[in-house]
């Protein structure tokens, strides 16, 4: 046993405890969020990780303040744009795992577009999604996993728009993990969490966090989820057959592929930023 | 292929007055409307016992008492995180009712610790049993908070946790095939029901809240 191996093996296992950080989270009293947050540390704990190599990276929204509620590093990024930020930190920082967190405007709307291109690059993320069919920070808009029907001051009637399906998109667009949580069982969805991220490549997980304040009728999710009376399968086909026609309250992981991660063309080798800065010199 | 979610839409109008009702009533109403609309497949979570071997696997008092060990720390962590929650929203009265609670329930836990003269905690038992709910039996639901609850909500809260802890304990009784498991767990059950008394007598000591204890003049949500 080497003397790094020798020092691994005393330290003391890491509890879900030593990934929080000390700031305390700023959401409504009832937030599916909480135990979201719960089921992340939980998560690192499980898989025996240091907080100095995770990455938490997110956009804007209510679920989007998680890094800062974790003693991991963490970069709160532009709306919709935290894929993107995610991807370009795991290529340059391979040995950091990073875990993507956002909710279902940021992830699905305003950065709908870098969903389906994470999904096809497969680059090893863990792409949280806090799914809550609602605009939450901006006071209780409509975003796209919204029932068509959802009567509101701001939606007089319900949009009438067809709900987007996340988990079969992320199927049709190559995400390699596909699983679905619900945040009322943070102990569940730690596993889950764990499994997403010890698996290579895109893992996509949806999150059922209930928003009581503009969406009360949420508070029965925990009536009516149940464990996914199937195994997961690795068919994507039969995988998306079961979403299209399951009633979104299945949980466990759905698919789990086996396709490489994406590794970019490594070319000559690394530049400096000085080699860089060289390709924009007028 | 029909992308259809029927158990997910909801009744409109029925959360529409459900909102404008009552808490009480409101509660009832949202719940009625958002019902699913076809029968659940499988089991739902709260009742599945779904990851692993029944309660009966339990075999041994030592594994018993891990469990109630976990038992009790995941209660005292949640009125934990209830206290934090609280106090952030500057609901104080509230805050320090749940820290008490969380550390009563701390307590309990190091009272296990002395008994069985463990000097750490108890690793996880290997039996692989889960919680027959998402969470132990005796851990505060997170969507039960309101940022205007009082101490009789906190309470109600408390009582329906101890409820389901007895409820768990009783349920060991019957299910044990040890001997010296069902013992142990008979002591847990009587026990239980002591703080289901307790905090039965806290709570009639405790004002009710107003009817109107939910109304806010400037609420967070918009409302038709």
């Amino acid at each position: 046993m080497s003397a790094a191996q020798a020092a691994a093996a005393a330290k003391p296992a890491r509890t879900a405890a030593d990934f929080k950080s000390d700031y305390k989270p700023i959401w409504c009293p009832g937030c599916g969020d909480y135990s979201v947050l719960s089921s992340f540390t939980k998560a690192f704990a499980l898989c025996e990780l240091e907080p100095e190599k995770v990455a938490v990276v997110s956009g804007i929204g209510c679920s989007s303040r998680i890094p800062a509620y974790t003693s991991c590093y963490g970069f709160h990024g532009v709306h919709g744009r935290s894929l993107a930020a995610a991807t370009g930190l795991k290529l340059a920082r391979p040995d950091l795992t990073v875990v993507v967190a956002s909710g279902d405007g940021d992830g699905y709307s305003i950065g709908g577009n870098h969903f389906l291109h994470a999904c096809r690059r497969n680059a090893d993320l863990t792409y949280v999604v806090m799914d809550n069919h609602v605009y939450g920070m901006t006071k209780g808009q409509p975003s796209p996993t919204t029932e068509p029907d959802w009567d509101s001051k701001l939606s007089p009637g319900g949009t009438g728009l067809r709900s987007f399906n996340p988990l079969v998109i992320a199927l049709a667009a190559g995400a390699n993990f596909v699983a679905r949580a619900f945040a009322g069982d943070p102990n569940g969805t730690a596993e889950i969490l764990a499994e997403a991220i010890r698996t290579p490549g895109f893992s996509f997980v949806e999150i059922m966090s209930p928003c009581i304040t503009f969406r009360p009728e949420q508070r029965e999710w925990k009536s009516h989820v149940r464990p996914a009376p199937v195994k997961a399968t690795d068919d994507p086909a039969l995988a998306a057959r079961r979403l299209m026609t399951d009633d979104g309250y299945n949980i466990g992981v759905l698919y789990k592929g086996d396709r490489a991660p994406y590794q970019p063309p490594m070319g000559k080798g690394p530049k400096t930023p000085v080699d860089l800065e060289k390709g924009f010199a007028i | 292929m029909s992308t259809k979610k029927p158990a997910r839409k909801t009744a409109a109008k029925a959360v529409k007055r459900a909102k404008a009702a009552k808490p009480a009533k409101a509660v009832k109403a949202v719940k009625a409307a958002s019902k699913p609309a076809r029968k659940p497949a499988a089991r739902p979570l709260q009742k599945a016992a779904a990851r692993g071997p029944g309660i009966e696997a339990v075999r041994s008092v030592n594994e018993l008492m891990a469990y109630a060990y976990a038992l009790e720390i995941e209660a005292s962590e949640r009125y934990a995180e209830f206290a934090e929650v609280m106090e952030t929203h500057n609901n104080l009265e509230v805050a320090e009712l749940f820290r008490k609670l969380a550390r009563i329930e701390h307590k309990h836990a190091e009272q296990i610790l002395e008994e069985m003269h463990w000097t750490s905690p108890p690793k996880p038992p290997s039996t692989g049993y889960r919680w027959e709910s998402p969470e132990g039996p005796e851990t505060g639901d997170v969507t039960d908070l309101h940022y205007l609850m009082q101490p009789y909500h906190a309470l109600q809260i408390a009582l329906h946790n101890e409820k389901r802890a007895e409820k768990f304990f009783a349920g060991l009784v019957k299910k044990a095939s040890a001997a010296s498991v069902r013992k142990a767990a008979i002591e847990f059950t009587e026990e239980e029901a002591e703080h289901v008394r307790l905090v039965e007598e806290w709570l009639a000591r405790t004002p009710k809240p107003a009817k109107d204890w939910a109304h806010d003049p400037d609420p967070p949500a918009y409302h038709d």
